[in-house]
């Protein structure tokens, strides 16, 4: 719920930054679809933390030093909307323009669809957008064989009821058996 | 949900709308805000909220898993054999300009094209993950 509200508000930021297509986005899957599948996860799982046995100090240092190297990292980064930033002058000109030059020879390519993301997106780096779609390809098949036959429909135990994932699972006392139990479905 | 009736006239009312917006995000991703990851989400996003309030079975019928998985990779296929035909036709792989008489044309066709094969992939990818994981039986206590 938190991670749709802010995904929510990100989208709001992104609006005020005229970042509209960024802005869809984020509410379409953040707000939307990735709380719906956080919240499937949920009912699949158990609610309740297992109880830490012992603190382990690796983790923390691990996850503090990185994220030091990364702040140190912003440091040398440009000024937020700076003109000179290296990633406004490289393309970013010519794809504003509408005229990409070709490889070797030829006339710039002109696209003139209204909406330059798009253009960017499914023309000037076509080859990107084609790897992302790929990706998503990827992911989709990766998360169908890993939680089994996926869209076929199991057969429940006479006398158990149905649309189970409806359902909010009933609080239980043992949750170390979900492991268990899922390791032995799969 | 079968006694939330308000739930579902609601539901019934709205679904054809986020379907119909999720094609106009679609097609007319050219010159609006959107595209076909966009229209892909929220095209899925009708067939979840019918799995929500009408159960996975009824989704199921409306939207068969075979036929959703088969979409997956129709997508891609579309989006790479939109790029092996501008080659075919003498150009470079993704080189949309040869796909029509002229250049711009050839562009917005090869644009138009390619963000259905994206829209197609992603709302696939989506209705079969949210099928995936409603269609797992919740560990018994």
């Amino acid at each position: 719920m938190l991670s749709g509200l802010y995904s929510l508000l990100s989208a709001a930021i992104f609006v005020i930054l005229d970042a509209v297509d960024v802005a869809f986005t984020e509410a379409a899957v953040g707000a939307g679809i990735t709380t719906v599948l956080l919240l499937g996860t949920l009912v699949l799982t158990d609610r309740e933390e297992k109880q830490a046995t012992r603190f382990s100090p690796w983790p923390l240092a691990v996850v503090l030093v990185t994220g030091a190297a990364l702040v140190f990292g912003t440091l040398d980064m440009p000024g937020f909307g700076d003109p000179n930033a290296p990633a406004n002058r490289h393309v970013a000109p010519e794809y504003l323009a509408d005229k990409v030059p070709q490889n070797p020879s030829g006339d710039p390519v002109t696209v003139g669809i209204p909406n330059i993301v798009t253009t960017i997106l499914a023309s000037y780096r076509g080859y990107d957008t084609l790897g992302e779609v790929t990706v998503i390809f990827t992911a989709g098949i990766g998360v169908l064989l890993l939680l089994g036959a996926s869209g076929r429909q199991r057969q429940p135990p006479p006398g158990e009821v149905p649309a189970p994932h409806l359902q909010f699972p009933r609080r239980r006392k043992s949750p170390t058996r979900s492991s268990e139990r899922s390791e032995g479905e799969a | 949900m079968k006694h939330h009736f308000v739930l579902r006239v609601v539901a019934k009312f709205a679904i054809p709308f986020i379907l119909l917006y999720a094609l106009y995000v679609q097609f007319h991703g050219d010159y609006g805000p959107g595209g076909g990851f966009q229209a892909g989400v929220i095209f899925a996003a009708a067939f979840i909220l019918y799995a929500l309030i009408y159960g996975l079975d009824k989704a199921r019928h409306a939207a068969p898993p075979g036929i959703v998985r088969f979409g997956i990779a129709l997508g891609v296929l579309i989006y790479a054999g939109t790029g092996v035909a501008g080659i075919l036709l003498g150009g470079k792989f993704l080189d949309y300009s040869v796909l029509a008489h002229d250049a711009a044309q050839g562009q917005h066709l090869g644009i138009l094209i390619v963000e259905f094969g994206v829209g197609l992939t992603v709302a696939s990818v989506m209705i079969s993950v949210f099928f995936a994981f409603a269609g797992r039986r919740p560990p018994e206590g």
